[in-house]
C-alpha cells in the first residue's frame, strides 16, 4: 500500500511520495532482542512461482484436456475410470506432482492476496493461519488417497 | 489520458488489467481445487459415494460451471507464460501488451473447441438429439 504521511499540525497536508521498495527485495526483520535477519524467502517463492508455473501449464491442461475433452470427456469418469488410470503408476506420479505443485503455488499466490489486502496485522495472521491449514489438510489428504488407492474396494 | 491520482500504484490499461484477471482467476481455480480434492478423496470411502458426487459434474449446470473453470484455468496459464517472459526475455517489458493481445487470441482459439466439446453431450441430452 502506497500511502502518504499523516498530515503534520493544522496546515496543509505534507506531500511525501510513497516510499515504494523493489518487489522481492531481501527482507529485513527485526526482532526483539535479536540480531536484525535479513531473508531471501521472497526471492525464492518467486522463483517457485515461474517454475511450478510452467510444469502446471502442461500437468494441469493436459489433466483438463483428458478428463474434460477426450473420448466422451467428464461423462465416462467414475470409481471404474479412476481405478483404471490409477493402476498406471505413471498417472499416479502425474497426479500427485500436480496436486502438490498446485496446492503450493495457489497457497503462496493466496499468501500474496492476504499480504496485500488485510491492513491489519491480526487479520493477515489468522487468514494465513486458515489458508496454511487448509493447504496441509489438502495435500495430507491428496497425498493419501492417491498412495493408499484400493481399485477392490 | 488524464494522468493517474497520486498515492495510487495502479494505471489500468492492458498490465494492469491482466493482473486483475490473473488474481481473480488463480483465486477462483484454488477454491475450485480445494473441493476437487475433497471430492477426489471419496474413492477412499466407497465407489458409490464417488460416483454419485461424479453425477454433479455431469449435470447441464455444473458442466457449463466446468467451461468456466476450464477459462479460467486457461487464462491463468496463458498469461502465466507471459508474465515469465515479461520477467525473463529482455524484450519482455517491452512487448507485454502485444503478448496479451497474442494471449487473448490463443485463449479464443483453444476455449471454442474445447468448450463445444464439453457440452455437446449436454447440449444433446437437453435438446433431445441424444440417442
Amino acid at each position: 500500500m502506497a500511502t502518504a504521511a499523516a498530515p503534520s499540525g493544522r496546515g496543509a497536508p505534507e506531500l511525501v511520495a510513497p516510499e515504494l521498495v523493489a518487489p522481492r527485495s531481501p527482507q529485513r526483520r527485526t526482532k526483539p532482542g535479536a540480531a536484525k535477519v535479513r531473508s531471501n524467502f521472497e526471492l525464492y517463492a518467486w522463483v517457485f512461482m515461474r517454475i511450478s508455473g510452467l510444469l502446471l501449464f502442461f500437468l494441469v491442461l493436459g489433466h483438463l484436456f483428458i478428463m474434460n475433452i477426450l473420448d466422451g470427456g467428464v461423462q465416462r469418469v467414475n470409481f471404474g475410470f479412476v481405478a483404471g488410470r490409477w493402476a498406471s503408476p505413471f498417472w499416479r506420479l502425474w497426479d500427485l506432482v500436480m496436486l502438490l505443485l498446485a496446492e503450493l503455488h495457489g497457497t503462496n499466490g493466496l499468501r500474496t492476496v492476504i499480504n496485500d489486502y488485510a491492513e491489519r496485522a491480526q487479520t493477515r495472521f489468522w487468514l494465513k493461519m486458515l489458508l496454511y491449514t487448509s493447504a496441509f489438510l489438502v495435500v495430507t489428504l491428496g497425498t493419501l488417497v492417491i498412495f493408499t488407492f484400493d481399485p477392490d474396494l | 489520458m488524464p494522468k493517474a491520482p497520486a498515492g495510487t500504484l495502479y494505471r489500468g490499461r492492458e498490465g494492469m488489467w491482466s493482473w486483475v484477471a490473473h488474481r481473480i482467476t488463480g483465486v477462483l481455480v484454488f477454491f475450485f481445487l480445494f473441493a476437487h480434492v475433497l471430492d477426489t478423496a471419496l474413492v477412499r470411502v466407497s465407489p458409490s459415494s464417488y460416483n454419485e458426487v461424479i453425477e454433479v459434474y455431469k449435470s447441464p449446470i455444473v458442466n457449463l460451471l466446468e467451461v468456466g473453470l476450464v477459462a479460467a484455468v486457461l487464462f491463468h496459464a496463458l498469461n502465466g507464460i507471459r508474465i515469465i517472459l515479461i520477467d525473463f526475455w529482455e524484450s519482455g517489458p517491452k512487448y507485454q501488451k502485444q503478448m496479451l493481445y497474442i494471449e487473448l487470441v490463443l485463449f479464443v482459439v483453444l476455449l471454442v473447441p474445447a468448450a463445444y466439446r464439453m457440452l455437446l453431450h449436454t447440449a444433446e441430452t437437453l435438446f433431445g438429439s441424444a440417442t
